[in-house]
């Protein structure tokens, strides 16, 4: 029996437009290290060069997050489920649009700052 | 307390209610594992975003941001749009809402019936394209103001002052808080309140596990981690699909009475597997979950009758929490 690891929709590009690949490891650094050797590329998207989960990816063990879990030394068992997605935002609108909010505000907040500043 | 001097000031001290049905059962002589529902579509407009919509619009006229008859700009169609429309009426400010063309008729209807007044950007370019359209009119009109939920501190601070001290006291045995992660401000300011008050509190966040469209960026770097969370204050987090969400929301109104949104059935969801949990260990569990709204606004998705697999297809790349 193998892990059986979901790939969100940007990242079927490293593996060949399959949504979900089977690997093996111990945890989840072995895992990613050995589905890397198969899908090259794929672990640089989702692990930093400081060797940490990449901030804007979530990867979920049976439907847990792995962060609260050990992260990328968290343990893994034959027959479990990986998830992996982006972080995005929930609520009635998206990540896209939250961020693009978050910046808009904080030029608004600048914006009136030189406002008031000029009065 | 059943008496106030406005609907603003009846907003919160919502009920907390056992649910004997849907707790686990336990063996013979083992501690008991409770559930509880704290019904947050029992505030002024039916959600529990009528907490941090009250906060935001309080703590921007404390600030000094807001004046009477300014105009509130907010890119929403959701939960949190309704309850700043309620607050904005009757705190004397104009709200306009920007959101796509093609969000459902009991949207609209609703938040034009509080007043707030609608732009609508186009379909195709989804939220993006009304957050864009929202950015362009506040170039436009600088003194308007934005409140930005998933950054404002006042969104977290509404679950610190209020949710979580409701919670302990209405449940001074809680050992589990479990609610939706969505700005992360229930999640944030109820943890904040309840780690300091409660040893050992667990807080368990439920996050929606939407349809491969809604997740359609283009690149990893278009991510996004609201403002407002910091994942110290969790202690787990729970991705729950929609199959699993649509299951629980009707399991609740079947079992217990309670007729929720989905968003409250992904949060049963990571409840029951936590008070489950506590069943295996033998361990005394009181857990309480929020009831984010009712069901009225998500009835004419269909999902609440049919099969399971004909309601994920409704809601397959909707925004359902």
């Amino acid at each position: 029996m193998a892990i059986e690891v979901r790939i969100p929709t940007i990242l079927r590009s490293y593996t060949g437009g399959a949504k979900v690949v089977e690997g093996a490891g111990d945890t989840l650094g072995d895992l990613l290290t050995d589905l890397d050797s198969r899908h090259a590329g794929l672990k640089a998207r989702l692990v930093t060069d400081a060797g940490v989960l990449h901030r804007f990816v979530n990867v979920y063990v049976n439907d847990e997050d792995v962060r609260f879990l050990g992260a990328l030394d968290a343990k893994l068992n034959d027959g479990d489920s990986i998830t992996i997605l982006p972080a995005v935002a929930g609520g009635a609108f998206g990540f896209a649009a939250a961020a693009a909010i978050a910046q808009h505000s904080a030029a608004a907040r600048a914006a009136r700052g030189a406002a008031v500043a000029a009065r | 307390m059943a008496r106030y001097d406005s609907l603003l000031d009846a907003c919160g001290g919502t009920p907390l209610v056992g649910l004997p049905r849907l707790s686990p059962t336990v063996p013979e002589g083992a501690p008991p594992v409770r559930l509880w529902a704290k019904l947050e579509d029992r505030n002024p407009t039916g959600s529990i975003k009528d907490r941090a919509a009250l906060f935001m619009v309080r703590a921007a006229e404390a600030a000094g941001r807001l004046r009477p008859g300014d105009t509130i700009l907010e890119p929403t169609s959701g939960n949190t749009g309704i309850s700043l429309a309620m607050v904005a009426k009757l705190r004397g400010y104009r709200l306009v809402c920007v959101m796509p063309e093609n969000v459902s008729t009991e949207r609209v209807q609703m938040l034009r019936m509080y007043g707030a007044e609608i732009i609508f950007s186009t379909a195709a370019g989804g939220s993006n394209q009304a957050v864009a359209t929202a950015k362009q009119i506040s170039a436009e009109h600088p003194d308007w103001v934005m409140l930005y939920q998933y950054g404002n501190e006042a969104n977290a601070r509404a679950h610190y002052e209020t949710t979580g001290p409701e919670l302990l006291h209405d449940l001074p045995t809680l050992t589990h808080f479990v609610a939706g992660l969505g700005t992360t401000g229930t999640l944030m300011g109820t943890g904040r309140y309840l780690r300091e008050k409660v040893d050992g509190i667990q807080v368990v966040a439920a996050e929606p596990r939407y349809g491969e469209l809604v997740y359609g960026l283009r690149n990893i770097d278009e991510g996004y981690v609201p403002e407002l969370y910091d994942a110290t204050v969790l202690s787990r987090r729970f991705s729950v699909g929609t199959r699993d969400a649509v299951l629980r929301t009707r399991q609740l109104v079947e079992v217990e009475g309670i007729f929720a949104g989905f968003s409250t059935g992904a949060i049963l969801h990571a409840a029951l597997a936590v008070a489950h949990e506590a069943v295996r260990d033998g361990r005394r569990a009181d857990v309480a979950f929020v009831v984010c709204d009712g069901g009225w606004k998500y009835l004419s998705t269909g999902a609440y009758g049919g099969t399971l697999a004909d309601a994920e297809d409704a809601l397959d790349g909707q925004l359902w929490a």
